[in-house]
């Protein structure tokens, strides 16, 4: 998602000014980085009296903690950014734990950004120096208080797995950091070459492990319960952008233990001092919306609408040479039509924010994945200065893009309901918004539906002779704090992200969009437009293989001579996945860039004998770049792959006269254990920077069990999901 | 007043019997590492172990629960349970985690029941049990490896 803002934004640089001023005692021990308000800099619990810099902080009882500036949501940031500190540090496994920043864009800003957010697979990317540089820095720091210590000189001192010694003395961190924290820390380190890591590349245990097979008490927004808490859920309209017209809230405050009723813009809010309550005061609302207002047509109205822009020329993006020309002369022209529905992210922690507000500072706890946006949004809605707001980040339970919103809505809810709780004359209370599943399905912010109609032709010996793609989409981006960055002469890069960029070798290739209003707020979802763009690009290159009559493998590979990467995955993954997959099973074929990482996917189908399928065996290639930890990119690319084959196999949002029709799992079931394949993966040994993880795997399995059920049925999918198509 | 056995202890309760366990613990027992996820049963976050079985705690109402043992994650301990727990580690399973005391609840009372459990039996006990992440190819490798450690 966010990615499209690399190197467009100046990276906020420290200068040596500003890293001197604060290197002496300035939080009972040391900090390092940029001048930042106090309370705005990370203090672990019982830090005591040692090392505290903004990225990692070194406690007397011996404890790493590393300040984690990424919300993890699941995808192994924090870890990621512990492996990069321990690394240079040379702490032990064991002693490492990570929590998150808080929100202070100045010293926790998203390099690539410049606010402080995560997402579009760029955590890595951005913090690969700034990590290993404050890990590097403590080390020195260590080193020098031992050298003054045990009157060694810093040369003749070495650190190992938690240990520093020398001069035939040893001592733990902790041991060290009351000292170490008086130390200057050095004006510039060096950092080690990649032969001398012991983590990177390697294997780190996630910090936060056990911590999770152990209900992961106090890690999630979800289980944020400030002392007297209330519950609040909100009705909100069942159509999109309609507005409430009258209310009766009698029977829901006659139910014993709920609080208050309270209209906000979203809608009434109902406050209670647990859920089950809250939730039964909201069904007990008698409410009526403005008929008419907000979006009344039905996905089928707003598909058929769809159809009539795609035979109209739309904005064009990127063309290259004369597909049309080359499109007439052509021996042949393949021409297919898709259409893929609205998606929910669905995320197994629902959305929930936590707010306690006092008229005069506000404090609010939950998994926020762009602090800068919901901080300013909180501020605003509340009229408070910035300082006088405090987001604590806690973990997220999944997100997939959900938790990122650029309207920040859900901290603009949850800091109106806290606004009317107080204007209605009560005393301040923290106050939890939970949304139900229901709330999640029916609530928007979906990945948005989109049309694509493909011409494309082969000259008479098989080569590719024109490439026309049209897609019909809303724009994810327009209206957006991010349009500008993103949305350029009118076309949205995300809607064709992966096509118009493509690095097949296809000379002549006319891309255009149409990008029609519809009243349906849409999102990133998991890989944002590579959702839909891969799903055609591979299934339509399969399909020009086989016309041809040549191997889908090959027949990518002449098209990839530029692109030495992605062919080196598909490649890989060929190889590996060896010349047949399991007795009984067909095989398709994808590959896809997306995030700047490279991924290749083989996929060994089985169609059972009532017509169903099962995705037996997926085998992957994965290029990106440096791989800090093998064992989280394995991770990653089968939770993405689970979550890009659930979308294929059953997912989809529809609606009817405007009311989304799915609420909840079983109408908008994801994967379930017994749909998940095998996955295999091979990662490229890389030494180049290292690039995204967490959504480079969601786009190719699509495309790639398509090809696989052409091969086995001669069937093409061209509208998802496949329950369309007998297959689930 | 509703009274049974949770986590081991007496548990005296005055609230709606028509509560759901689920909200009973969290809300007002703030026992948080029960999780919820869907509320309809469909998703099994908040599985809990009712005299011994995996149950959905969002399904199981309070005023049912007179006289019950309920065991929530906070408080498993039974060597199915450590082996569970040592063999999620070791593989490295969770990735938000959010789902995970469900499958860890679901897991190990399989795990009871069935000490050797084959891939079918792994299949039946925890089609109920989503995981947004897909962490399911571990789970499965995590559920043989616990068998395995409770047998060595
Ligand atoms: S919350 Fe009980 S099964 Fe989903
Ligand atoms: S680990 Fe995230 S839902 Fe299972």
């Amino acid at each position: 998602m966010l990615h499209y803002l690399n190197s467009k934004l100046p990276a906020p640089q420290p200068t040596r000014r500003t890293f001197l001023k604060l290197s002496a005692g300035a939080v009972g021990g040391l900090l390092i980085g940029t001048v930042v308000p106090h309370r705005s800099v990370a203090q672990s619990a019982s830090m005591g009296d040692g090392i505290a810099t903004p990225f990692v902080h070194i406690t007397p009882d011996n404890r790493v903690v590393v300040i984690s500036k990424h919300l993890d949501k699941g995808q192994g940031a924090a870890t990621g950014l512990a492996t990069l500190v321990a690394e240079e540090l040379d702490a032990a496994v064991e002693q490492v734990e990570a929590e998150h920043a808080p929100s202070n864009p100045e010293v926790y800003a998203n390099l690539l950004f410049g606010v402080q957010g995560t997402g579009g697979s760029t955590a890595m990317a951005n913090s690969f120096d700034q990590y290993r540089q404050a890990g590097a820095t403590a080390r020195a720091m260590l080193v020098n208080a031992a050298a003054a210590e045990w009157g060694v000189p810093a040369g003749e001192i070495s650190v190992a797995n938690g240990v520093v010694s020398g001069g035939g003395n040893s001592a733990s961190f902790g041991e060290l950091a009351a000292k170490a924290a008086m130390q200057e820390p050095p004006a510039e380190v060096t950092l080690k070459s990649p032969d001398q890591w012991v983590y990177i590349g390697n294997h780190f245990p996630r910090v936060e492990l056990a911590q999770k097979t152990r209900g992961s008490v106090g890690l999630f927004g979800m289980d944020a319960q400030p002392d007297n808490c209330l519950i609040a859920v909100t009705a909100r309209s069942p159509r999109f952008g309609a507005t409430l017209a009258s209310m009766d809230a009698a029977d829901a405050l006659a139910i014993d233990g709920v609080e208050a009723v309270l209209q906000i813009p979203q809608g009434v809010a109902v406050l209670a001092a647990n859920t089950w309550t809250a939730m039964q005061g909201r069904e007990a609302l008698a409410l009526e919306w403005e008929d008419g207002s907000g979006e009344t047509r039905g996905t089928d109205e707003i598909l058929a609408d769809f159809r009539a822009l795609i035979d109209e020329p739309g904005l064009p993006s990127n063309p290259r040479g004369d597909a049309a020309a080359k499109l007439a002369e052509a021996a042949q022209v393949i021409e297919a039509e898709y259409v893929f529905p609205y998606l929910a992210h669905a995320p197994m922690e629902p959305l929930d924010m936590t707010v306690l507000y006092d008229g005069q500072s506000a404090t609010f706890w939950g998994g926020s994945q762009i602090q800068t946006i919901d901080h300013g949004t909180a501020a605003g809605v509340l009229g408070l200065e910035f300082p006088q707001v405090a987001i604590n980040t806690r973990w997220g339970g999944g997100s997939f893009g959900r938790r990122a919103t650029p309207d920040a809505h859900l901290t603009a809810e949850t800091a109106m309901i806290g606004k009317a709780w107080l204007d209605a004359g009560n005393a301040a209370r923290p106050i939890k918004l939970v949304y139900a599943r229901e709330d999640d399905i029916k609530g928007g912010y979906y990945r948005p539906m989109a049309l694509h109609r493909v011409r494309a032709g082969l000259d008479a010996d098989g080569n590719i002779s024109g490439w026309e793609h049209r897609i019909v989409s809303q724009s994810i981006f327009t209206g957006t704090g991010f349009e500008s960055f993103v949305v350029h002469n009118g076309v949205d890069h995300s809607t064709v992200e992966g096509i118009d960029d493509t690095t097949y070798a296809i000379p002549d290739l006319h891309v255009d969009v149409h990008h029609p209003q519809v009243g349906v707020p849409t999102l990133w979802w998991r890989s944002v437009g590579h959702t839909h763009t891969a799903y055609v690009m591979e299934t339509m290159m399969d399909e020009l293989a086989q016309a041809a009559g040549r191997d889908p493998v090959e027949f990518r590979l002449a098209y990839l001579g530029d692109d030495a990467r992605l062919a080196g995955v598909l490649r890989l993954a060929a190889e590996k996945a060896g010349p047949t997959g399991p007795e009984g099973t067909h095989r398709g074929v994808a590959v896809h860039k997306s995030f700047n990482s490279y991924v290749a996917e083989v996929a060994d189908v089985r169609i059972r004998d009532d017509g169903t399928l099962k995705v037996e065996k997926v085998t992957c290639g994965v290029d990106c770049g440096v791989p800090i930890n093998p064992d989280n990119i394995v991770a990653q690319i089968e939770g993405g792959i689970g979550y890009g084959l659930s979308a294929v196999l059953r997912e989809e949002i529809t609606m009817t006269g405007g009311e989304v029709d799915q609420e909840n799992y079983p109408d908008y079931e994801p994967l379930r254990i017994t749909d998940m394949p095998e996955v295999e993966v091979h990662i490229v040994a890389s030494t180049e920077a290292p690039t995204g993880i967490g959504e480079p795997g969601t786009p190719p399995i699509g495309p790639a069990v398509a090809n696989a059920v052409f091969a086995a049925t001669g069937q093409r999918l061209r509208d998802l999901p496949l329950t369309k198509h007998g297959l689930v | 007043m509703i009274e049974f056995t949770l986590n081991g202890k007496t548990q005296r309760v005055d609230v709606d019997p028509d509560m759901p366990l689920l909200w009973l613990l969290r809300d007002e027992l703030k026992l948080t590492g029960t999780k919820f996820g869907c509320g309809v049963a469909s998703c099994g976050a908040c599985t809990v172990h009712i005299d011994g079985e995996a149950t959905r705690s969002c399904q199981a109402l309070v005023g049912d629960l007179d006289g019950a043992a309920v065991t929530t994650i906070e408080a498993i301990d039974s060597p199915a349970a450590q082996a569970i727990q040592a063999a999620w580690v070791e593989l490295q399973v969770p990735q938000c985690g959010y789902c995970q005391s469900g499958q860890i609840m679901s897991a190990s009372a399989l795990l009871t029941e069935t000490p050797r459990p084959t891939d079918d039996d792994i299949d039946a006990a925890m089609e109920g049990n989503l995981c947004r992440c897909a962490t399911y190819a571990r789970i499965r490798k995590a559920i043989h490896r616990a068998a395995e450690i409770m047998e060595a």
